[in-house]
């Protein structure tokens, strides 16, 4: 069965959609996407140092993420510029720099639209294997992140009062982050990475009641939009990335159609009905 | 240099010493000595920007200390309200959900918490849904779930019409007496706070005053931070004082102002100085026009007071001495 590319494509999809999903529901609650579009950017930098040191991409990715994550940390502690101007400047010159450095590297010959843009059709066995190891090492650590970085997500201060230590939910946070988009690279590519994390849980905000089925239906939407970007790019031969992005944003949009909020109204009513 | 460490602390849940913050380079707090036993209420208040979020926040740790120590008692559980809470709207929130935002309670639990603050009704409605009372009611229950021994509570009537900001403090007050935790109450709101709050710490960027409501309202610091109408107002929510706090730091004693204005206008008759005391019975000491009536220098010898008082609106009529005269 995994022999087939497209199952294989199918199954990297799916690990990668239901660890997005969750975690792009924190991206939205915490205003992070921009955060996202910077780590991504990096990833760029991180593409280059792992073919200069021919080092292994997954690991050159989150290091560079990673390290742009805490000098973003470190640069908001400093002050005096808000965080999206320090975003501007952290994101476009990782991916400048990303881009000059590969230029010095002339006897590397890169398909650059393929990082750009992600190639799922060219998944190997043993990325499939990376993909749901670090899918099932990142849900595991969500698991035990989330109260602390729920509660950080509300309020911070009731959070560091009441010993969740929010601080440190956010850099580990920041750390998963940086890893997720390690493995989603290959999949989706750095430009539309952030489109993976963002809309399945912007579709799913309309159907919750709570954080935690938000999350669950982010994760599925996810799924939904991954399986049916890749049948769609089968179907009409298009770049398998930005299929599996204009299949979530078709389910992101009929969630948008009156039908759900009708069902939102009769619940809501029901709920008031039932009170004394 | 701060440490937080439990020995010592002499039965307190939070003892603070010569504590400073700084920040943005500038001292926010300085030379700060705070200690909260159990189960007593204490009320910051200040200006903006005295300090009074930041030394809360110091008590529990939310803000680390640069100078002084904090001391905290190693079985302290805080309850947190903070003073400005918006849940994103992206962000589906239950009132039952957010109850457990930081501990771990069963549905039953929640739903006495939210019982115990009126609002169980309310239990399945979105947070973002709910009016400036009911939000800062569900925050409370939030906050005594965690069956905490200080509960610190910041401005906690903020967005609250006054009907519901006098209910709020009384569900405090109750909620101190049924649970026995300590409060660490931040208010801008003398007079409605003062009646309840077991000692209140005066604060502009240090420690101005501390003691009793009537003891710092009493001392010139206080005073001069606030301006004479402040005490003012304690006096007419404090209806058993004894004793009238001039604003020039005098204290005039068997001060029943009000029947003794109301004597003083009987036995002055029509004089013109009747008039001045009933103006006085309804408007307290802050009234200039009311002063160029009165015979200044009368008062001032009759007072034994060679100089006129530089306030305006001179409390120098309430005075015991004055009423003899009359």
């Amino acid at each position: 069965m995994l022999d087939d590319f497209f199952v294989r494509a199918l199954l990297a999809g799916l690990g990668i959609a239901l660890v997005a999903g969750p975690l792009g529901c924190f991206v939205v609650w915490r205003r992070m996407a921009y955060f996202g579009d910077t780590m991504a950017h990096s990833a760029l930098l991180g593409i280059a140092l792992s073919l200069a040191l021919d080092w292994s991409l997954l690991f050159s990715v989150f290091l560079i993420s990673g390290l742009i994550s805490m000098v973003l940390v470190l640069l908001q502690r400093r002050g005096g510029l808000s965080t999206d101007s320090l975003l501007g400047i952290l994101s476009h010159s990782t991916l400048a720099i990303g881009l000059v450095s590969l230029a010095f590297m002339p006897w590397v010959r890169v398909d650059l639209l393929g990082y750009l843009f992600g190639d799922i059709l060219a998944v190997t066995k043993s990325d499939l294997a990376v993909i749901w190891g670090g899918a099932v090492l990142v849900g595991v650590v969500l698991v035990l992140l989330w109260r602390p970085l729920l509660a950080g997500t509300v309020n911070a201060e009731i959070a560091a009062a009441e010993g969740q230590r929010p601080e440190r939910a956010r850099i580990a946070f920041m750390l998963v982050m940086a890893f997720v988009i390690a493995i989603a690279m290959k999949i989706v590519g750095i430009l539309l990475i952030t489109a993976l994390l963002i809309i399945p849980a912007a579709t799913a905000r309309r159907f919750a009641t709570s954080p935690e089925v938000m999350a669950v239906l982010a994760a599925l939407i996810g799924g939904v939009a991954s399986t049916g970007g890749l049948y769609l790019s089968l179907a009409t031969n298009t770049p398998s990335g930005p299929s599996i992005v204009v299949a979530a944003l078709a389910l992101f949009l009929a969630a948008l159609l009156p039908l759900p909020d009708l069902v939102g109204r009769l619940t809501s009513s029901r709920i008031r009905e039932d009170t004394p | 240099m701060a440490s937080a460490m439990a020995s010592s602390t002499g039965g307190a849940l939070v003892t603070m010493r010569g504590v400073g913050v700084f920040r943005s380079r500038r001292w926010l707090i300085e030379g700060v000595d705070l200690t909260i036993r159990p189960g007593e209420i204490i009320t910051l208040i200040g200006p903006n920007g005295s300090g009074k979020t930041t030394t809360a926040k110091t008590a529990i740790g939310v803000v680390s200390a640069d100078a002084g120590s904090v001391e905290r008692s190693r079985d302290l559980v805080v309850g947190y309200v903070p003073q400005k809470l918006a849940v994103d709207r992206s962000l589906p929130m239950t009132v039952s959900r957010m109850m457990t935002l930081t501990t771990r309670a069963g549905a039953p639990a929640v739903d006495e918490a939210l019982e115990r603050v009126g609002i169980r009704h309310l239990r399945k409605a979105q947070v973002h849904d709910l009016s400036g009372g009911e939000f800062q009611r569900a925050l409370l229950a939030r906050a005594m779930l965690r069956r905490p021994n200080l509960l610190v509570l910041d401005e906690p009537v903020q967005g609250v019409d006054f009907s519901g900001e006098i209910a709020l403090y009384e569900l405090i007050s109750d909620l101190r007496e049924s649970e026995g935790c300590a409060v660490l109450l931040i208010s801008h709101d003398l007079h409605v706070v003062m009646a309840k709050t077991d000692r209140v710490v005066c604060l502009n960027g240090h420690v101005c005053c501390a003691g009793s409501p009537s003891s710092v309202a009493a001392s010139p610091a206080y005073r001069q931070l606030f301006g004479a109408r402040a005490s003012e107002a304690l006096a007419l929510y404090r209806h058993d004082h004894d004793h009238t706090h001039l604003p020039d730091g005098q204290i005039a004693y068997g001060g029943h102002d009000h029947d003794a204005g109301a004597c003083g206008g009987g036995g002055g008759g029509g004089d013109g100085h009747g008039h001045d005391h009933d103006h006085d019975h309804d408007h307290g000491h802050d009234h200039g026009p009311g002063r160029a009536h009165d015979p200044q220098g009368r008062h001032a010898a009759l007072n034994g007071d060679p100089a006129p008082h530089p306030q305006d609106g001179a409390p120098a009529p309430r005075r015991a001495s004055e009423h003899d005269h009359a």
